[in-house]
Formats: C-alpha cells, sequence, structure tokens
C-alpha cells in the first residue's frame, strides 16, 4: 500500500463522519426551506450526537450494542478498501456484510416493530443489491480493472460509457440513504406505523453509534458517485464535487416530494428500472467492446 | 457535561383530549411556528425522547399506558403537561373514568394551561422544559460520577486491604 492510500484511508476514518453529519445537517436545513420553514441550525446532527451520548443507557439486548459495534467497524472497512484503491467488488461485499450486521442489530431484540422491519430491511437489501453489483461489474467493463485506484485513474470519464448504471445507482441510493419513496425499514423523520422502524429499540449510545455509521456510509456512497466522474485529469474532482452536490439535492427533494410506497412497489420499481437502465448499459459496453 | 438543550426530543401522547390540543402541538411543527429551528423533534419512540408532552386527562384505561411510556424514556427527562385537561381534568374532571390530569400518574414539571393551549403557549413551555432538561442532566452527570468515584475509592480500598 503506498503512502497516498495510507493518508486517504486516515483522511477517511476521520473526516467521513465530519462530512457526513455536515450532509445531514445540510439535508434537514435543505427540507425545512423546501417546506417553507427556518429549520434547524447546520450542525444539528452534532448536538443531537452530543445528547445522546449524555443519556442514560438502556438496552433492550445485551448482544445489541455489540452488534451495532461490528456493524460501525464493517462500514469503516468497507469505506477503507474503496479509499485505499483497491477491489471495489470486495469493498461492495463487506459493504453486505454490514447491512446484515445492521439487519441482526434490529431482530435480535424481537420487539414486534423491530422485527417487521428489520424483515423490510433485508427486503431493501434485496431490492438494491443488483443495481450496486452491476454498477461495479460496469466498471469493469469500462475500465478492464476492479482496482478503484485505477478507475480513477483512467482517461474516460465513466459516466459518459454508463448513463444508465448511473442512473440506477442514484436510485437505490434512495433506498440506502432512507429516503423517501423507498424508506420503509426506517427514516429520518416521524415513522408512525413502525414507530422508528429499525432504530425503534436503540437509544442513547447504541442510536449514537447508529448514526455514525449511517454518517460512515453516506460519505462512502458519495464516493463512490465521486467514482463516475473522477479521471486522470486533476479539474474531474470539481466535476465529481459539482456531481455529488446535484445527486444531493436530487435525494432532498425526492424525499420531500414523495410518499412512502409500500415494499412489494419498490422492489418492483426498482428492480424493473435496474433491469432496462442498468441491463441495457452493460449489454451494450459488453457488445461494443 | 455536554450542553444538551440543544436537541430535546419530544414524544406527545395523547390522554383523553378532545384533539384540540393535539392540533395545536402539530401546528407548533408547522412552517408559521417550527419548533424544529430549536432541534425539537417530534419521535413517536419514547427510547429516544427527552420531553414527555401530554395532552388530555388521564383515565382508567390510559393510566397503565402512560406510565410504561414514562419508564421507558431513559434519564434525564421532563414531563410536560399541555392544556387543561393535561393540568387539571378540565372539563371532564367530574367522568366516571377520569382520574384528574397527567399529574395523578406521573410526576408533572411544566403545566401549559389553554383549551385549546396556543401553539405561543406550548413553544413557551417547551422552551422552559428545555432548561430544566439543561438542568436535570447537569444533575445527572454529577450524580454519575460520584458513584464512578464512589467504586473506584471501593476498588482502591479493596487492593490496599481495609
Amino acid at each position: 500500500m503506498s503512502i497516498k492510500a495510507v493518508i486517504s484511508v486516515i483522511m477517511y476514518i476521520l473526516l467521513a463522519p465530519v462530512a457526513g453529519g455536515l450532509m445531514e445537517g445540510l439535508d434537514r436545513k435543505l427540507s425545512a426551506r423546501m417546506q417553507g420553514r427556518i429549520g434547524p441550525p447546520i450542525l444539528q446532527p452534532f448536538y443531537d450526537l452530543r445528547k445522546l451520548m449524555n443519556k442514560q443507557v438502556i438496552s433492550v439486548s445485551v448482544l445489541q450494542s455489540s452488534l451495532l459495534l461490528c456493524y460501525l467497524a464493517l462500514m469503516i472497512f468497507t469505506g477503507a478498501i474503496f479509499f485505499a484503491g483497491s477491489d471495489i467488488l470486495m469493498c461492495l461485499f463487506v459493504l453486505t456484510t454490514a447491512s446484515t450486521f445492521m439487519y441482526f442489530a434490529a431482530v435480535v431484540t424481537s420487539s414486534p416493530y423491530n422485527t417487521i422491519a428489520s424483515s423490510r430491511e433485508l427486503i431493501q437489501i434485496m431490492t438494491y443489491e443488483p443495481a450496486v453489483l452491476m454498477a461495479g461489474v460496469g466498471f469493469y467493463l469500462v475500465a478492464g480493472t476492479f482496482s478503484v485506484a485505477k478507475i480513477a485513474s483512467s482517461s474516460t470519464v465513466m459516466l459518459t460509457r454508463m448513463p444508465g448504471l448511473f442512473a440506477s445507482f442514484v436510485l437505490i441510493l434512495l433506498i440506502k440513504m432512507r429516503k423517501s419513496p423507498f424508506d420503509v425499514s426506517t427514516s429520518h423523520h416521524a415513522h408512525q406505523e413502525l414507530v422508528m422502524g429499525v432504530k425503534t429499540e436503540m437509544g442513547a449510545q447504541n442510536l449514537a453509534i447508529f448514526t455514525i455509521t449511517e454518517w460512515y456510509e453516506n460519505a462512502f456512497l458519495m464516493g463512490i458517485v465521486a467514482l463516475f466522474v473522477v479521471t486522470s485529469n486533476p479539474l474531474s474532482f470539481v466535476g465529481a464535487a459539482l456531481l455529488c452536490a446535484a445527486v444531493f439535492f436530487f435525494l432532498v427533494l425526492a424525499d420531500n416530494a414523495c410518499a412512502r410506497v409500500k415494499w412489494g412497489q419498490m422492489l418492483k420499481m426498482t428492480w424493473l428500472f435496474t433491469f432496462f437502465a442498468s441491463g441495457v448499459n452493460l449489454l451494450i459496453l459488453m457488445l461494443i467492446r | 457535561m455536554g450542553k444538551v438543550k440543544k436537541s430535546p426530543w419530544v414524544l406527545h401522547y395523547d390522554g383523553s383530549s378532545c384533539n384540540g390540543c393535539d392540533i395545536e402541538v402539530l401546528a407548533c411543527l408547522t412552517p408559521v411556528y417550527d419548533a424544529e429551528r430549536f432541534g425539537i423533534i417530534n419521535t413517536g419512540d419514547p427510547l429516544q425522547a427527552d420531553i414527555f408532552l401530554i395532552t388530555g386527562g388521564i383515565n382508567t384505561q390510559n393510566k397503565a399506558v402512560v406510565e410504561q411510556l414514562y419508564d421507558q424514556m431513559p434519564r434525564p427527562k421532563v414531563v410536560v403537561a399541555v392544556g387543561t385537561c393535561a393540568c387539571t381534568g378540565g372539563i371532564f374532571k367530574e367522568c366516571y373514568n377520569i382520574l384528574g390530569g397527567a399529574d395523578t400518574t406521573v410526576p408533572v414539571d411544566i403545566y401549559v394551561p389553554g383549551c385549546a393551549a396556543r401553539p405561543q403557549a406550548i413553544i413557551d413551555g417547551l422552551i422552559q422544559a428545555i432548561e430544566l432538561f439543561q438542568k436535570r442532566s447537569d444533575k445527572h452527570d454529577k450524580i454519575e460520577r460520584r458513584h464512578k468515584e464512589e467504586e473506584e475509592r471501593k476498588a482502591h480500598d479493596k487492593v490496599s486491604g481495609k
């Protein structure tokens, strides 16, 4: 591993929670403005985190904290693989393993809300996985390698060769970042029919760990979005930042403009879109090469 | 230790309210009043709540529910009774099934009168609750610290054979 890779991994571990927290703060502010409200301060997610660390810990299950810590560790590991410039396919597999720990952390409490929400979480994983894997394969077909470092230093802008794969990746970001219309297992807003979904039995420090993990995850996902644009040209980083901002704005807009759908509709819509957009894109890539 | 008053999360429970106060509580979250600018979130999950907001009187059927919700909230916590019914039992006070205000079941800290309580009054009550929440949090930290110090002293005494 080169020194550059070590530095970017350390930067990821230190800065990803800050970026993720700011993203959430910006999200809440932007949502409030879209609804004609003033909204909380941008740093509100950090205030929430500090509060959560100061509350009495009530654990429904002894296993929950350790499972959540595994979730956090695996999520950091996922990001580390990615920002070290290593194998993107490996990275996506570790991401799924992390999500599985999230499922276990929810289901271990055996509360009825958590049981329903965690089965929905599994359906969510099933729903977004094809699009994620196809994006990985797409990178391979265009760049001829799974290595993130080599993909990022190629001369072609990936987005021009894989627009369909990008579109379905943005669609599944709605699921991954728990935005309407696909926030079926939990959401950032009051979620009355399942209380707080998978987060229902998490309080105080446990919820804090969950929140930090989500921040790591969101920062990592934005990294993948950036990978669609980054090339050997240093100017491409500006393009990547712009693309990330545009995608983020789209996610917040969709969150505010859509009502939540049922899990069946989510599965159908996402798979159909992935099948056509990603599938056709992959077919073209394979035939033209 | 930390400043917790910037992030008060509210759990709203409707006792036997006529829904007048509940609508006013929800009005606090709308663009006109926007309680979220103080970091207030309407959570619906007792495990994540800091302020317990009760509207309506307590009746024989929901007494157990209110007690359980209060017990499920982690310390430090504050209870706010919103509306005349939650404060005293109000117009329903003499009914055969009504026990009275929220303070018949859980220790109420802040009373917000009104039938229905106005959003301005509710937000004022919440701001007072937030200050109390910060005070309780400081106290909670002090007690925790004392417990820790005592435990350390005990462990030290054990080692030194006293």
